[in-house]
């Protein structure tokens, strides 16, 4: 007998619509997030904001529907719920304000959602660098919004968060981006497929043109990132832009470069991965219903491939559709056709996704950085230390992390492995990379003994 | 020296929470996490690595481990995920957190 028929861990777009669609269907359910609210990222606090102000447009508010539909009598919510183990055997190991549980299920899904891409460049860890997202999350979850920042990178973020910061009347000194013509012709070809998801589109140029009203200077292929300290804590950041060499200074360089799903709780339980080459991130394999090679445990949304929130709702729908037809609480018939028509929304939302992966491609500094830059930002270890260690022999990243200790540190790798591969992939012949993803190993998430002590096992 | 926060604060609140922060009595809103309270009050290191390199908060969602501090006695903390409370007394973390038996433990 299992404590519930379904854990769901991420309480995000995915994993709310995966509980919502399974509660609804007469499954008991088990949601966990680390977080002390419901919503994951992208409608952080959308609850506590509800009858403030906002400053987040539509798409942010929209998340509270999904919120208060929580407030299920089939749903068991647990927040500030670290999830540090996973098995195979759907056991779910996890901790809450200093002690750690044990709950088991038939089905497990996994919602974790993303980070965004560790971006190295020299001083990208000095006080005053953080990252856009972070910035995007003290400004919904406390009210606080960068003065006279400067926002670096490539990615749709970029202009959201941009433009909500306008909106809030705190509006960036500059926008430096990464993005090259080349990118941008080489994103044609998608174009046309990326029409079908034309509501995005719009709302993309929307961005820019909010921006460019308000009179934000944009730099366009920047390169050859450099962040020092400058007087008062505040940062100078140099760059070269149309071969010429400029600075600018700031009290906050907010950075970013897109999204990678978040695979440490996959890794260590143990589902296959593989490379996506055109999101240049390890993913987990899995099939349209978001089953991977454990049976009974599923992922859904950005963890499992980045596709954005609103392909996450409906990837978290058909995952819970799946396992309530496996459990027999609906038939073929209903199960054939709820299926079909989420399949088909998702053709629509995805269809942008090419485009948006090559018109926002990773440039090639941030793959392979210069030497001075710190990769691993707990050891505190540089690209070079990296490269005199791959001229040594090694192949392989346990190998790396062994002589180097890059990935030895607090973050268990989160920060440094997609650096770490990109210089691999720069350095090495490719036939002597060994290209299997990174293990992770539980604890996932660092934990005391005193908090494992307290344990209560049956 | 003390450098000012980077951020401004535009949502005001009533229901506040007072505790000590690198030894300044600060209030913030109930409902704060330790990471923004401690960037919108300070403007320069919440930690200091081993090697004495200075560090802020950078993730904000328990990612990256950069803004580790020491809450009531107990070393290498997440700011990013806790919420502040009254009384809470919050230090600078120095180097490696030391080995010992923390507080909780």
């Amino acid at each position: 007998m299992t404590d519930f028929d379904i854990i769901i861990i991420g309480a995000g777009p995915a994993g709310m619509s995966a509980a919502l669609t399974a509660a609804n269907g007469g499954l008991d359910v088990l949601l966990l997030d680390e977080q002390p609210h419901a919503g994951g990222q992208i409608y952080r606090n959308v609850k506590q904001n509800h009858s403030k102000q906002s400053w987040f447009g539509k798409s942010y508010s929209s998340g509270i529907n999904l919120v208060d539909a929580l407030n299920h009598i089939k749903i068991t919510k647990c927040f500030g719920a670290t999830v540090w183990r996973v098995e195979a055997n759907k056991r779910v190991l996890w901790s809450q304000n200093g002690e750690s549980k044990v709950s088991t299920a038939v089905h497990i899904v996994l919602a974790n959602g993303a980070q965004e891409r560790p971006f190295p460049f020299p001083g990208w860890t000095l006080p005053g660098v953080m990252t856009i997202g972070s910035a995007q999350i003290l400004m919904k979850s406390s009210g606080i919004f960068p003065k006279d920042s400067v926002l670096v990178g490539s990615g749709p973020l970029l202009y959201l968060v941009a433009t909500q910061m306008i909106e809030a009347n705190c509006p960036p000194k500059a926008l430096l981006e990464t993005q090259t013509l080349r990118m941008m012709i080489n994103s044609l070809i998608h174009l046309p497929k990326a029409l079908l998801n034309m509501k995005s589109l719009i709302m993309g140029f929307m961005f820019i043109y909010k921006i460019k009203s308000a009179g934000v200077p944009r730099y366009k292929s920047v390169s050859r990132l450099e962040a020092q300290s400058s007087v008062n804590g505040s940062i100078k950041f140099l760059f070269s832009h149309k071969g010429i060499r400029k600075s600018l200074t700031t009290k906050l360089l907010l950075i970013h470069q897109g999204v990678i799903p978040s695979t440490e709780i996959s890794r260590s339980v143990g589902v296959d991965h593989s490379w996506n080459t055109s999101q240049l991130a390890f993913q987990p394999i899995i099939d349209k219903w978001g089953k991977t090679n454990i049976d009974g445990l599923y992922i859904a949304g950005d963890c499992g491939g980045i596709n954005g929130s609103e392909a996450a709702v409906l990837y978290g729908k058909i995952v819970a559709t799946k396992i309530l037809y496996e459990t027999g609480k609906i038939n073929f018939n209903l199960y054939k056709k709820q299926s079909f028509s989420i399949s088909f929304s998702l053709f629509f939302t995805n269809s942008i996704r090419l485009f948006l992966d090559t018109l926002f491609a990773v440039p090639q500094e941030t793959l392979s950085p210069s030497d001075e830059t710190i990769v691993c930002r707990c050891e505190e270890k540089t690209v070079g230390e990296i490269k005199l260690g791959l001229n040594e022999g090694i192949t392989g990243v346990r190998q790396l992390k062994a002589s180097i200790r890059s990935g030895m540190g607090q973050c268990q790798g989160r920060m440094c492995d997609a650096i770490v591969r990109g210089i691999m992939l720069n350095n090495i012949s490719q036939n002597d990379i060994n290209i299997l993803a990174p293990k992770a190993r539980s604890p996932i998430k660092p934990i005391t003994l005193g908090e494992l002590s307290k344990m209560k096992l049956d | 020296m003390k450098t000012d926060s980077r951020f401004k604060t535009l949502i005001k609140s009533t229901n506040d929470v007072n505790f000590t922060l690198f030894g300044e009595i600060v209030t913030v809103p109930k409902g704060t996490t330790l990471a923004a309270a401690i960037l919108s009050n300070f403007g320069e290191a919440s930690r200091i690595t081993e090697t004495g390199a200075l560090r802020t908060a950078f993730c904000m969602m328990g990612v990256c481990f950069d803004c580790l501090v020491e809450v009531d006695g107990n070393p290498n903390i997440q700011s990013c995920m806790v919420l502040v409370h009254d009384q809470m007394v919050v230090k600078r973390q120095i180097g490696l957190r030391s080995i010992g038996i923390s507080k909780d433990d």
